[in-house]
């Protein structure tokens, strides 16, 4: 997608910018105020302080920049597949990314801000929060989730930037910790939500090359300290409200060095911070390649604390991540399709038997479960119900915790599915297996339990197996309700550790173990159930 | 509860334009074999099937035993019909055994759950009938595993199980290969020996002369010809039963 960012281009004379293929930036603009975002009044069109950040770069390198959406989380893997040309989109400097990435220096050093509801009386700090065991949300893969796992607080991971404050504001939370120009963007305009305490642990954000680009990486790196020396990038955080004094000394480190050489060896090297919060992490660890460090006069620069914090990865704790994110799928689809089968098969008796409103509404039932998305039905029974309870006076009565709506979304939705198998399986059944139950004096409902549904079931047995399996590994969609299950254990851990492949392949080996036993089950099921039957 | 009789008063059925049942009356006294002939779509399975309240009929009325049943399937006529399967059972032509069961599982399941019999006392009973359609040895058998002869008898001896006092056969023979008709009928006409009220629709015209007291003959929804089996075989008095017995014995 062309952002049409060089219309308004100023060009040097010796630049020619048309020469050179356009390059490539790509960022996540799904929820993600301040950085970049879908204009509210034109959906079309991007804006953000990236996005006006990313014009300014268009114009100082003379090249034409493409933008291109991108998953948050994939950016680091899309750089490698060589996909785009940089990533910029609030992209932390870490030691893990310094591994696989090629860092620009510094264009924004950001803090963590801790926000909760206006009427919060029980915390002050995140000390205070940890003390009280409150449950803070932060965005998965973010520095302020690396930090709450240091300090042990309990949390709850989001991937948007949006749910959590959203949770917060609805109670299912206490707190949410994120960077400070996120909580500016979603929490600072929000009456119901206060800033807590001052601002904590910060760190750089900076654009990300592939290793090999070192050449594109050095003039993005002059053309950022061009940037800040003519106030370029203060006018713009000024625009966004994220300016504040930290920037300033990022902008006179740009004056006072030659950016051209110094650049690089600056750029992963900030002096240690003091935290402005006692008993937070002090920045202990070195700093990797501190070599040529240049000292920073300013006490405020970043820590990095995701460097700190850096997860040791193993097998072990691996797979028992996955584990227990296997035990979360196989509860979510065993709950579900139990709801769905025992709500499927009234629905199919409405159906079948019922006077005609009953018949209808059991049609209508299944047409409209059927014909929604199920991602659109979490949605709804996690976001929406709160509001509509609380809209109606009934306060909490119609808040679901997280598991609990996904168990009835699923259920709710496969019971659609479910009362059609029970339908076909019960409409196959001759007539006259009916009429020679009546005729020995049996009842309705007698005939339909005793006769009716035993030779059903071996016909509704097959399908509704292949249903189970399909929700089985439909439970991945639960991640939106911020509920970790298998698929999502595997995103977490792939993306902070990069293992893609190994951590991939471990958990397809964990799905078909758990869901090869259960076509089995049904084939025996199937004869056990079939004797008698051809 | 004394021997059962029935009784058939200007029984009357359409389906749509079609005129099944126009106007049948009809007597069978206690312990009495009737045998319905007639030709095809002359509505003799109907009107089995609205004896036993299996369908349902727009006017006249039908007396079983104590109980009548009456036009349209209200709530009353819905518990006159289950009263109706009490006292009577019914055989199929198209055997209709339960599948999922075995021989014995079939005769147990209604006297367990609608007579409330203990599970002893439901198998000891259900034994004793398979024993005597000659089947003892075939008990655990599903129906698939058994010959057609051998699933008529079962059915009917499922149909025993409810003891009931009359029996309602519905051209039992008719799926069945020729030698094993033979086999259907002598249980049939065993039951007959001991008393049971029997209403049987068949095209065996040699069984009806042999076992049944009176032979009906139902044509477009019409009794035209009742009698003695050699009144009414010998000597048809209509020309449509001349017609039709001409067609079955060629």
């Amino acid at each position: 997608m062309l952002l049409g960012l060089s219309s308004c281009s100023r060009r040097g004379p010796e630049e020619t910018p048309s020469a050179a293929a356009p390059l490539v930036w790509a960022a996540d603009a799904e929820g993600g105020a301040p950085y970049i975002f879908k204009d509210p009044k034109d959906p079309a069109v991007n804006v953000g302080f990236e996005v006006d950040l990313a014009a300014e770069l268009e114009k100082e390198l003379g090249r034409r920049i493409e933008w291109k959406q991108y998953a948050f989380g994939s950016l680091v893997a899309g750089l490698e597949r060589g996909d785009f040309d940089f990533a910029m989109n609030g992209l932390e400097v870490t030691a893990d990314r310094k591994d696989k990435v090629l860092f620009s220096r510094t264009y924004y050093l950001y803090k963590l801000q801790l926000v909760a509801r206006a009427d919060e009386t029980r915390f002050r700090s995140l000390d205070e929060c940890k003390a009280l065991g409150a449950k803070v949300g932060t965005l998965e893969d973010t520095a302020a989730e690396r930090l709450l796992d240091k300090l042990a607080i309990t949390k709850r991971v989001y991937d948007s930037q949006v749910e959590p404050y959203v949770d917060l504001e609805l109670g299912r939370i206490d707190a949410v910790l994120l960077d400070l120009p996120i909580a500016v963007s979603y929490a600072k305009p929000n009456p119901k939500l206060k800033f807590v305490g001052e601002p904590l642990a910060s760190g750089s954000y900076a654009i990300g090359f592939r290793k090999d680009q070192q050449a594109l990486a050095r003039q993005f790196d002059a053309a950022l300290a061009r940037l800040a020396q003519q106030g370029v990038l203060r006018r713009i955080y000024e625009k966004w409200g994220i300016w504040n004094d930290d920037q300033a000394a990022l902008f006179a480190e740009a004056q006072s060095t030659d950016v051209q050489l110094e650049s690089r060896a600056r750029r992963g090297s900030p002096d240690p911070a003091e935290l402005p919060t006692k008993g937070l992490p002090g920045p202990s660890e070195t700093f990797g390649r501190s070599g040529g460090a240049v000292g920073r006069p300013h006490p405020s620069a970043a820590a990095d604390v995701q460097l700190e914090s850096r997860r040791h990865w193993s097998w072990a704790d691996c797979l028992w991540l996955l584990l227990q994110g296997a035990c979360v799928t196989i509860q979510l689809s065993v709950l579900g399709m139990l709801l769905a089968i025992a709500l499927g098969l009234p629905i199919a008796l409405c159906r079948l038997y019922g006077p005609w409103p009953v018949r209808f509404a059991a049609t209508a039932y299944v047409e409209f479960f059927r014909g929604i998305p199920v991602l659109l039905l979490l949605y709804f029974l996690y976001y929406g119900l709160p509001v509509i309870s609380k809209n109606y006076g009934l306060e909490d009565a119609l808040m679901l915790s997280a598991f609990s709506a996904a168990v009835l979304g699923f259920g709710l939705n496969y019971a659609a599915y479910e009362a059609e198998i029970y339908r076909a399986g019960i409409g196959s059944i001759p007539l006259g297996q009916w009429e020679a139950a009546a005729s020995l004096g049996m009842s309705p409902w007698l005939t339909f339990r005793r006769i009716i549904l035993p030779q059903a079931l071996r016909v509704i047995l097959p399908p509704m197996t292949n249903d189970f399996i399909a929700l089985f590994k439909d439970t991945s969609l639960v991640s939106v309700i911020a509920v970790v299950e298998l698929t999502k254990q595997y995103q977490i851990l792939a993306k902070s550790s990069m293992r893609y492949l190994e951590i991939g392949l471990a958990t397809a080996a964990l799905y078909l173990v758990m869901s090869v036993p259960l076509g089995y089950l049904s084939r025996y099921l199937e004869r056990r159930w079939g004797k008698g039957l051809l | 509860m004394g021997p059962l009789d029935v009784a058939i008063d200007g029984v009357a059925k359409r389906f749509g334009q079609r005129t099944v049942l126009d106007g049948v009356s009809l007597s069978v006294a206690a312990h009495e074999t009737v045998a319905v002939i007639g030709p095809s779509g002359g509505g003799k399975s109907t009107l089995l099937r609205a004896i036993n309240g299996l369908t349902t009929f727009d006017a006249g009325e039908i007396r079983v035993g104590p109980h009548v049943l009456r036009p349209g399937n209200g709530r009353a006529n819905a518990e006159a019909s289950h009263e109706v399967r009490r006292l009577v059972g019914m055989v199929f032509q198209d055997f209709q055994l339960f599948p999922h069961l075995t021989a014995l599982g079939n005769l147990v399941e209604a006297p367990r759950r609608v007579l409330g019999l203990s599970r002893a006392e439901a198998r000891d009973r259900a034994m004793d009938l398979l024993a005597r359609v000659g089947l003892a040895d075939r008990a655990g058998a599903y129906p698939r595993e058994l010959s057609g002869g051998q699933k008529q008898r079962v059915a009917i001896a499922r149909a025993m199980a409810m003891q009931p006092r009359g029996l309602l056969c519905d051209e039992i023979t008719s799926a069945l290969d020729p030698e094993l008709k033979g086999e259907v009928l002598a249980v049939l006409e065993a039951l007959k020996r001991e008393g049971l009220t029997l209403v049987v629709v068949t095209h065996e015209i040699g069984f009806a002369r042999r076992a049944a007291d009176r032979i009906v003959v139902l044509d477009a929804g019409k009794v035209i010809e009742e009698g003695p089996p050699d009144r009414v075989l010998d000597h048809p008095q209509t020309e449509r039963t001349q017609r039709f017995l001409s067609q079955v014995l060629a």
